[in-house]
Order: structure tokens, then sequence, then C-alpha cells
């Protein structure tokens, strides 16, 4: 843990708090999830630490279990975009040729569609359900770390070590897992950050526009939507996921930044 | 400030710099300890000595200038009877490019791509006020003419890639010597040049020091080139200084050892070894181009090469001689021409060939620490062709691997290091081991000794020529310093313009009568000797006049 800057420990300490209250969040929440338990939007107190929702619902809960979704609905898309983006952009970059023309090519043709028409136009002809929502976004996200991956592999692929490796005989897959993706992982890492933050951002737009998570879930980008009216008499509900996605957006960046100031430092000794 | 005064004097010059290895707490090091040097007027000093030897950091030291995070941290540096080490920047401002200054390695790096070269060669001229901008081009001008360079008149018109790199080094010197400065600092001016354009470039600058009678710092790691040009030597170490004399007295009768080591440098001796029946390898008719060039880079080559014997590729930068390894690799494949592997037809490209052809046929590169993954132990790197070719795992793999770090002369606790905490010459050791554990027949060597300092490389040359005789294994050996070829070859092709231009033993290669450009070549080649650059000039002076 030496040598780790101070703003990057902040960051994932306040991280790994979301995470832990999202993952034992049947325990630590004080409410059931829907149960009503109040007056509409009442003000914090000891018995409701945030308040209640425009339900009578207690916000904490509510926060804890859509902070819950919403951060576990950002993994899996995350993943998803990684595991996508990064086998393809390796594909690529490792065999060139017509091959990296198509992929390429296709990836940017996704590309230029914007990604919030895209999705909406998706979601309302499928069924809104988690995993259809994980795939949708991850594959869109997919596009940005396809272009990354792609990049820093056809980079690596001209090394010598790579040669070496293909003159040895060894097939593509070795060449990707083995040769490429040691090499690749660090700036991968880094970015796998800030596309967790925008994973995150997504999923709230779509959940406020009505087509993400569906109530009687809970999650974020919903909770703003429900309160959304409080605000004109001057009720705070609403303001508190949107702190909440800001406080998580901001630690989650502390981190990545740390981690891709590593890798530079890394990629020094590389000795390029 | 009398005459007698030196232009520069550095006193117990210390250079610390913090360095940031990975993986490490950023710790200080110490780069240059207690170095003292003189430097009277028009003299000029060679510094020589390896790489890490801190002799391009006292260069810079007397511009009291330290690249990156480098800090002279003590002694004093005068220059004209002035102590500069903690002189202000506004003083040092004044000082750079007008009282001293510097000749890059790397010209083509150095210039603006996108400025024409007399706006860059008079532009520090210009920038101290020193004369009017036509004095200064036609300074510029006259300096082009001392420098041989074509049509001087002219040739501050052009940019930086309208001319060649022994032109854009000549052009740098011009740039130095335009503000009539007092010193100069040569780092290296000549090192990434081949041969033929070193020479030019090596008299012309001589002649343009003799006759403007500047003082000069000349930095190389060639004790060859540094004795052609200087009055002095010093020789360093480690940010040390182990000797300092008159460049006759280095030469001829070094006090250090370590002197004495970087003079004998590739004096290996090795017999040739007469042709077999069969070939080894049989390159015949070879032609290749990249893509969609329009010229080729080979043109019908033919080489052989038997079992357990080294044939060496000489040749300069686009002479085609690793385009012929790619070649033979199978990485591209000819557009005519058949290589006979072992008596059997080699398939042109690599994916055709089966992994039994791979393995006999290996590959050491010249960049060792590009050529390992950087994500691997050396375990791991020699350990994988193990894997690969014979199946070998677990302990009779790690058994194996540490028979071959015994081969390359490294000992016990190597196999878990990565390739960063690895010396460069260990470096190309771990890739030859690498190369050996596939057991193959031949051995291609991609100018593997040029990256290394001249003690490491001769290291590296007798190792292979240990394991040559140890495993009979054939060396296809790619380089462009003949001094190499020397040491190690049985056969030689010399290669030109992608085409073989003269082929045989060792013996008929090197010896008289030669063709043209063999002879220029060989003739290039610095040697050791006081009036070698002389020599060499007027003889072709006297044969051009003769023709």
């Amino acid at each position: 843990m030496k040598g780790i800057p101070l703003t990057a420990l902040l960051g994932m300490a306040i991280t790994a708090l979301f995470f832990l209250a999202a993952l034992l969040a049947p325990i630590i929440a004080p409410y059931g999830m829907s149960e009503i338990v109040g007056d509409v939007w009442e003000p914090a107190s000891a018995d409701y630490w945030l308040g209640t929702d425009n339900l009578g619902r207690d916000l904490l809960t509510r926060m804890i279990y859509g902070g819950r979704t919403t951060i576990f609905v950002a993994s899996a898309a995350t993943m998803v975009a990684f595991t996508l983006g990064a086998v393809l952009g390796f594909t690529a970059a490792v065999y060139g040729g017509w091959v990296d023309q198509v992929m390429s090519r296709t990836n940017d043709l996704v590309m230029s569609i914007p990604t919030l028409i895209f999705a909406l136009v998706v979601l309302s002809v499928m069924p809104v359900t988690l995993p259809i929502l994980i795939m949708v976004m991850g594959l869109l996200d997919s596009t940005r770390v396809f272009r990354l991956s792609r990049a820093v592999a056809v980079d690596i692929n001209v090394m010598d070590f790579v040669e070496a490796a293909r003159l040895r005989g060894e097939g593509q897959r070795w060449v990707i897992f083995r040769e490429i993706l040691p090499n690749a992982l660090s700036p991968l890492v880094a970015e796998l950050g800030l596309r967790f933050i925008f994973a995150i951002l997504f999923i709230s737009t779509l959940s406020f526009l009505g087509l993400g998570v569906q109530p009687p879930m809970a999650d974020w980008g919903g909770i703003v939507k429900e309160n959304r009216e409080g605000i004109v008499y001057g009720i705070p509900a609403a303001l508190i996921p949107a702190v909440a996605i800001v406080t998580l957006s901001i630690s989650v960046n502390l981190v990545a930044d740390w981690a891709l100031n590593r890798t530079t430092s890394l990629k020094g000794g590389r000795g390029v | 400030m009398s005459d007698s005064d030196p232009l520069l004097d550095i006193r117990n010059l210390r250079i610390e710099a913090t360095v940031y290895a990975p993986g490490e707490v950023p710790r200080n090091a110490v780069i240059v300890d207690d170095v003292s040097l003189r430097l009277e007027r028009g003299k000029v000093m060679g510094l020589i000595g390896e790489s890490g030897a801190g002799k391009s950091t006292i260069g810079l030291a007397a511009l009291a200038y330290g690249r990156g995070g480098i800090r002279l941290t003590g002694g004093d540096i005068y220059l004209n009877g002035r102590e500069i080490r903690t002189a202000s920047p506004r003083q040092l401002r004044r000082l750079r490019g007008r009282e001293v200054t510097y000749v890059a390695q790397s010209a083509a790096a150095a210039f603006n791509p996108a400025r024409r070269l007399m706006d860059q060669v008079i532009e520090a001229t210009l920038r101290h006020e020193l004369c009017s901008k036509a004095e200064a081009e036609k300074r510029a001008v006259e300096l082009f003419r001392t420098l041989s360079l074509p049509d001087p008149e002219n040739f501050g018109k052009r940019y930086p890639h309208q001319v060649s790199g022994g032109q854009l080094q000549r052009a740098m010197t011009a740039m130095a010597l335009c503000p009539r400065p007092d010193l100069v600092i040569f780092d290296e001016p000549t090192t990434a040049l081949d041969v033929t354009t070193q020479i030019d470039v090596l008299g012309a600058i001589k002649t343009a020091i003799r006759e403007t009678g500047v003082a000069a710092l000349y930095i190389t790691h060639d004790l060859a080139v540094v004795a052609q040009v200087s009055d002095e030597i010093m020789v360093l170490r480690h940010g040390k200084m182990v000797e300092h004399g008159t460049v006759q007295q280095i030469i001829e009768a070094p006090r250090e050892d370590y002197t004495r080591a970087l003079i004998s440098v590739r004096a290996i001796e090795h017999e040739e070894k007469k042709p077999t029946q069969e070939p080894l390898l049989r390159a015949e008719g070879i032609t290749a181009r990249y893509g969609a060039m329009a010229d080729d880079v080979l043109s019908n080559v033919s080489v052989d090469l038997y079992a357990g014997q080294t044939l060496a590729l000489v040749g300069e930068s686009g002479s085609g001689k690793s385009t012929m390894a790619r070649v033979i690799t199978g990485l591209l494949p000819p557009r005519a021409g058949t290589i006979t592997f072992d008596g059997k037809p080699l398939p042109p490209a690599l994916k055709a060939r089966s992994r039994e052809e791979l393995r006999q046929l290996q590959m050491i590169y010249q960049m060792a620490d590009v050529a390992m993954n950087p994500r691997q132990t050396v375990r791991t790197i020699i350990g994988r062709p193990l894997e690969f070719y014979f199946n070998l795992r677990g302990r009779k793999r790690d058994a194996r691997v540490q028979e071959l770090l015994d081969a390359i002369e490294l000992g016990e606790g190597f196999a878990d290091r990565y390739p960063a905490e690895l010396s460069g010459g260990q470096k190309q050791r771990v890739c030859i081991a690498r190369a050996l554990a596939a057991d193959p027949k031949l051995i291609i060597c991609d100018e593997v000794t040029s990256a290394l300092d001249p003690l490491v490389a001769d290291g590296i040359l007798k190792l292979l020529l240990n394991l040559q005789a140890r495993e009979q294994v054939a060396y296809l050996f790619i380089t462009h310093d003949i001094a190499t070829v020397r040491a190690i070859a049985d056969s030689i092709a010399v290669m030109y313009q992608g085409r073989v231009q003269r082929y045989g033993t060792k013996t008929e290669v090197l010896n008289p009568p030669f063709d043209d450009y063999t002879d220029l070549l060989l003739s290039s080649v610095p040697e050791m000797k006081l009036g070698w650059l002389e020599n060499v000039l007027a003889t072709r002076k006297m044969e051009s006049a003769g023709n």
C-alpha cells in the first residue's frame, strides 16, 4: 500500500463503501425495499435518516437497494463490454487485413449512431429485463473498448517478442492471451474505471427516462425520476441519488487516475 | 582572464539523478563522481566510455544543462573563466548557443522537419543578435562549403527530409559552428551513420574544427573514431575518470586495464572452417519486395550456409540484409527463388511450415529488450520453446532451463527475474538461450551485438563461438560491423543495394583484389591508428584524381 497517493486511497475507501453497501443491502437496510413506512416526503428524522420518498418509503433503504441494482447492472455491463471489446479488438489487431477492416468498419458503423438513441430504440421493442439491459449496455460500450484495445494491440503486435512467438509457430490464441493481453492490461484497467462510471450514468439515464430498471425495483436513476416533482416543493429527495452518483463517479475516477499513472511508469519499464 | 587560462575547466564535478526503477522506491544515484577536466582553446578532447559512463552527461554539463531529472550537485564548471554551474537561467541563456554549442547524435530527430535548413542553421546566431541575417547566411554557406556539402549556395533552401543522414549531421555541425562559439560539444555525431558515410562526416568535422579553431568535446564509445579527431582522450567508466592522456599515450601505452580492454576489443581469433559437401541452407535467386513497392529490395540473392558454420551478411542500412532474414524465416515470402534447408525445400510462407521446420530455424534480434515479453519471467521465456517443441513440463522443464542458463553463463537465481531486471548483455544472453532451447540447426542473428557496448558485445561473440563449437549450430550473422565479421565468420556475403556484391570464404572476401564497393566499405572502417583518417582520405583523393 506504500506509495499510493492520498487521493487514490480516499477514492478506494469510498468506492469500497459503496460496493459493501450494495452487497450487504438486505442486512444494513433499515426497512424493506418497497415497504411504505410513513407519509409522503417526510423530512429527515431519527427514524428516516434521509426522509421518505413520493410514496412514503424510506429513502435510505431505497438508496441502498438502488445502489445495489445500479452498481450491479453497471459492473455486469462493463464486464460484457470489456470481454467483448478486448477480445474482438485484439483479434482485429492480430489478424489484420480484411478481418480488421470488416470488424473496424462495423464498429465505426455502430459508433456512428448515438448510444442513447440506439439504446432507447432497442429497449422500446424488447422486454426490459435486467439481462437484456446489461447486454444492450455492454454491447454499446464495447465499441469504445474495441477501439482502445485494437489501438493498444496494434502497437504491441509489431514488437519483436510477438514476432518471436509467431516464428516459434504459436497460434493466435497464445499470441492474444499470453503475449499481448498481459502487456495491454494496464491501459485497459485504467479504461475500465472510466467505462464503469459511464455505465452508471447510462443506466441512471435510462431509468430516469423509464426504459431502465423497472419499478418496484429501486435504482438511482429511478429514484430521481420518482421524486423529481418534489423539487418544486423544496424536497431534496431527488438530489440524494444525484449526490451518490457524483460521489461514486469521482471516487472511481480517482482510482482510475492513479491506475493510469502507474501504467505509464510500468510502460517505461517495458524498455521503450 | 589571461590567455593561459583554460577555456573549459571542470573541477570535481558531481552529478546526481533520481532513478525511478519500476517496482522500487525512487532513489538517488550518482551519475558522475569527482570528474575534473581542463580543455585549452582550440583543442579537442575525446570523452570515451560505455553506456552509463556519464560521458554525455558531462558533455551537457559544459552547457550547465542536466537532461531529465539530472542535477549538477557539486564541483565547479568554469567556462571562459566564469563559474556556470550555479549561474542563473538568464546568464545561461546568453551563453548557450553562443559561447558553447551542441551537436546531437540523431540529426534526423534534432531538426524541425517543417522548416528549411538555413533558417535552423542560423537561428541561434540571429537569436543572440550576433550579426545580420545576410551575414549569418553568408557564414552558413561558407560552413557548408568547409563541410563539403553539395551545392553549398542552395543547400540551406532544402528541408531536412530532402537530404541524407550524413548531410544532415554535417548541417547540424554547421549550425553549431555558425555563431562562432568557443566550444562545441559533439555527442556521438557519427554513431548512427553507416561506416562509408561516417568517414566523410568525420573528415568534414575535422576540417571544420581545424579551420575555425574551435575547441571541442567529442563524445563517443568508439575509440578508433575518437583517435582520429582528438588531441587528448579521457576514458570514463561508471561516472568516474579511468585514465586521461594524449591520444598517442592512450592508444600506444594505456596505463589502466580497462583502457587496455577497450583497445584490444574484437581481437577474437577464429579459425575459418572449410565448406563441407552439402550446405545446410541454400538460398537461390531470392528476389523480394515489400507489399506494393515498385522496387525489389532483394534481387537474385544466392548464398550457401554449411552446418556448424557462420555466414555473415554484411552491408550498410538499406542493403537488404535484414530483408534476407525475413525471407528465410518465412515472414516475407519471396517473389522468386527457392530456399533449401537440410536437403529439403523450405515452404516460402511461415504458415506453411511445419513445427519441426520452425524449430530448426531460430532467430535472435538486435534489440533484446523488445524481443522478450516484459511480463514473462526468464523461466517462461526460455521454458516456452521447451514446452512447445518438446512437451517438457514441470520439473523436467525447469531443469533444462537451468542447464540453458548455465550454458549462457548466467548462474542461479536468474530464472525468476523479469527482463527489466537484467542488463543489456544479460538480456541478449537470455535471447540466445531461448533460441538454443529449440535445439535448432540454424540461428539467424540480426545485428545481435550492435546495441551493446564493445566489451559486452565481445562476451556475446565469444559465447556464440563456444556454443557453435559445442552444439554444431550454424549462424546466419547479419551485421554492418566489419570487426564482428572478422571475429566470427567462416564465409561472407557483402550486400549492396539488394544484391550480393561479393561472396566467398572469409579469406577470399577480406583479401584483395577487391571490387570498388568492398574496397570502399573495408577502408572506411576506423582503425585505431593515429593519422588513419588523413591517410584514407588522401588515398581516395589521389585515386579519384587519377581516374
